[in-house]
């Protein structure tokens, strides 16, 4: 049985974030896949393309705008952010549960339109859900959250369900 | 880019275009930076044995990303990536660097696929693939599903 300390993270929401979709950052995260897509790389094959524009890799929604006081990667803004503000709080609860290590379990995308370079979006997360499950290596722990994010324009490009594994 | 691949080019079973990928330790840097993950459990040997996977590990994001690379190049540039999940299943370790600008031998990745339904809804022409990342001993570590839009002749 899970404690109520980490069971009380169902369904909280983290405040909304606010993503820029950089050219440079496009380029930047193709680059890392080894992706030389023109889609991401070639402004003048992408203008005449059917987006009009450099997009970005379905995958990569940019980088906050705000970064936390004194924090200057992403992994630490999120600790405030739309990713884990809440799931940095329910890491510590289930750290004193006896689950101090997580592993990134796989993830779930629907893409409901494109994001382009200068895009501009609003992302937030909410837990979906906090599961149990006996595992032949003990008990694992399933979190999963739900991540929204909608363009400058209003329109929603894309929701993300990701699950961590913590043990 | 590949010639563009229509909805009436394809039939169920039919294969995905592989695709081949290497991790490296220096590539595990890069993704840090580029996508913002900065774990220890990938870059950090001690951090990553206190963690129970022994050395560090490739990024699950990471092969995620090759996995929708898989996609994005199979469909073209007029095909929509519309659906896409995967699991990580197993750990994935980079190859350690010879020098500074090659990796050691070792072991090669392949991104997989196989078209399991092809259907239309409204105007939309749907292909559903199950996909998968394969280690170098042929083992399936990271599987999944993608659904994507494709044009079709008319």
């Amino acid at each position: 049985m899970l404690p109520k300390e980490v069971t009380q993270f169902i369904g909280t929401s983290s405040s909304t974030v606010v993503f820029e979709v950089e050219k440079g950052a496009i380029k930047k995260f193709a680059d890392a896949v080894a992706d030389s897509n023109p889609l991401y790389w070639d402004e003048e094959y992408a203008h005449n393309s059917r987006y009009g524009s450099l997009i970005a890799p379905p995958g990569f929604f940019g980088w906050p705008v705000h970064l936390a006081k004194g924090q200057t990667f992403l992994s630490s803004a999120k600790q405030e952010g739309a990713e884990s503000e809440k799931k940095g709080e329910l890491t510590l609860e289930l750290a004193k549960a006896g689950y101090p290590r997580n592993l990134d379990g796989g993830i779930e995308y629907d893409f409901f339109a494109p994001i382009r370079s200068g895009d501009i979006l609003s992302v937030s997360s909410r837990i979906k859900d906090i599961t149990e499950k006996k595992g032949t290596s003990g008990t694992l722990i399933f979190v999963t959250t739900e991540t929204t994010y909608i363009n400058q324009n209003g329109v929603s490009v894309a929701r993300a369900r990701s699950t961590a594994i913590f043990r | 880019m590949a010639k563009q691949l229509y909805w009436e080019d394809i039939k169920e079973g039919d294969e995905i275009t592989p695709l081949s990928k290497i991790a490296t330790t220096r590539m595990l840097v890069k993704w840090a930076g580029a996508s913002g993950d900065f774990n220890p459990l990938h870059y950090d040997e001690a951090f990553a044995a206190s963690q129970g996977v022994g050395k560090p590990i490739v990024h699950g994001a990471l092969k995620r990303q090759w996995l929708i690379q898989l996609m994005t190049d199979w469909m073209g540039q007029e095909g929509t990536l519309r659906k896409f999940s995967c699991r990580y299943r197993a750990m994935d370790y980079p190859r350690a660097m010879k020098n500074m600008f090659e990796e050691t031998n070792g072991e090669t990745w392949w991104c997989k696929g196989k078209v399991t339904k092809k259907y239309t809804e409204g105007d939309a022409h749907y292909v559903d693939c199950d996909i998968w990342l394969e280690n170098g001993k042929g083992e399936v570590t990271t599987p999944g599903n993608a659904t994507v839009i494709l044009p079709s002749i008319g």
